[in-house]
């Protein structure tokens, strides 16, 4: 009979029950409640060995992709480690700074060089631990399969404790520890001819540059629109180098919005996801990317959601306000 | 041994298919998308899925007594029978949306409707 790993110990999973009984059978708690399959309340994660399909029914693609699956309805065949998914996401990984980089907009362009091989989606985040213990997030804008360093883009925030030390105090050459990564908001293959829409605030276009070039070097053929929103253009960043990028690839499509008084020349007047709105009125079918702050955020993906696009189709991590930063600050 | 009546519809892929239909109906009505100013809309479909699922005469462990204590917030703000039957309106016309025979509709309606006085805490 299979064996269910959890937090150093193992339990004996019986022929024909579920992990989740499995494991509160023994004691171990493990929030649930519909136990059909339905409310996703006992979501758990199969850190090693296969979970059976029908354990993964209704789960968002990107969870599948992680190996997310649903206690109450997982009846395993072979042996498993799993995890739930608010457990600290495991060891912490030395990294040297290689670069450090003002890009416009109080953005600083951090290049990370791991010394061991650290798996992640672009668009991701990560957290980043300080020698005195203090953690911030932040998402992940650079891409695993051309093995280029960590890259994260921290806002300068004011009274940012985190920010203010990457940006006054940190240099080259230094180390820091991350864990991770976390979050469901990166892009997988399987549907090159998809609509994909991206829109971002502020530092929130780190995971989105982080997704188009993904998507890009996965070979996406469907349109991919791309918002990148500040109040003026000084807030804005990369323009340059996304404007390349649609240079070299005529499904893509970037628009810098400004939602203040002054609209220079190439850029569209009024809030990133109003401008998109007002192009792209209709969204069935279309998969979608949100980042930035956590107003914009929830409306947007509301409207989206209102618009025609599936809930299922719709990434939105999470972007908590902490009381002297963001979380994810990027 | 007869189908039942959540194999006739469909099963999970049916609930799948309708969720989003309903629960698009039932934020954009004037009526009721007040209840739902918000809230986490990935573990409100989550909710709606569930209903959906029992509603279709599918697994579920919901009770009378969970659906009260789910609802006791939303009839202290005012939830009542005019809002009952403006969801009950939403799920019937997802069901003819996704063209299913009327006498399944009427069965899922009958289930539905069963839960009035739990939801309304009566």
């Amino acid at each position: 009979m299979p064996r269910i790993f959890f937090e150093k110990q193992s339990y004996a999973c019986q022929d024909n029950e579920s992990v989740l009984d499995c494991l509160t059978g023994h004691g171990v708690p493990v929030p649930s409640s519909c136990r059909s399959g339905i409310c996703q309340t006992c979501l758990m994660r199969a850190v090693e060995g296969a979970v059976p399909l029908a354990a993964q029914q209704g789960l968002k693609e990107t969870l599948r992709a992680q190996n997310y699956f649903l206690a109450c309805v997982c009846k395993p065949t072979n042996d498993l480690k799993v995890s739930l998914p608010d457990a600290d996401v495991g060891a912490r990984t030395k990294v040297t700074v290689l670069a450090k980089e003002v890009l416009g907009g109080n953005i600083t362009r951090l290049r990370l060089g791991c010394t061991l091989p650290f798996d992640y989606h672009p668009g991701q985040f990560v957290q980043l631990h300080r020698d005195d213990g203090l953690v911030r997030s932040y998402s992940i804008a650079s891409l695993p399969q051309r093995e280029e360093p960590l890259e994260l883009h921290v806002r300068h925030l004011p009274d940012g404790r985190m920010s203010g030390w990457i940006h006054d105090t940190l240099k080259t050459g230094d180390t820091l520890e991350i864990s991770g990564p976390t979050g469901q908001g990166f892009y997988l293959p399987g549907q090159p001819d998809q609509g994909l829409l991206l829109i971002g605030t502020g530092s929130g276009l780190a995971p989105l540059w982080g997704i188009v070039r993904d998507a890009l070097a996965q070979g996406h053929t469907g349109p991919i629109h791309l918002y990148h929103g500040s109040r003026d253009a000084s807030g804005l960043y990369l323009i340059d180098e996304l404007r390349e990028l649609v240079e070299q690839y005529p499904n893509l499509d970037y628009t810098p919005c400004l939602s203040g008084p002054d609209i220079p020349k190439g850029f569209a007047a009024g809030r990133a996801e109003q401008v998109a709105f007002s192009h792209l009125p209709k969204l069935t079918g279309w998969r979608i990317f949100l980042c930035g702050h956590p107003t914009m955020v929830a409306a947007t993906r509301k409207k989206a959601f209102l618009s025609g696009a599936s809930m299922k189709d719709i990434y939105a991590d999470p972007f908590v306000i902490a009381t002297d930063s963001i979380k994810p600050a990027a | 041994m007869s189908t039942s009546l959540f194999e006739k519809l469909g099963g999970n892929a049916a609930v799948d298919a309708a969720v989003d239909i309903f629960y698009r109906k039932v934020l954009s009505d004037d009526r009721i998308n007040s209840f739902f100013e918000g809230v986490d809309m990935d573990k409100q479909a989550a909710k709606q899925k569930a209903f959906l699922t029992m509603a279709f005469g599918g697994p579920h462990n919901y009770t009378g007594k969970d659906m009260r204590a789910a609802h006791a917030p939303l009839v202290a703000r005012g939830l009542n029978d005019s809002h009952f039957d403006a969801v009950a309106e939403h799920l019937q016309a997802t069901l003819k949306e996704l063209n299913v025979p009327a006498e399944l509709i009427a069965e899922v309606m009958t289930i539905a409707g069963s839960t009035r006085n739990d939801v309304l805490c009566r």
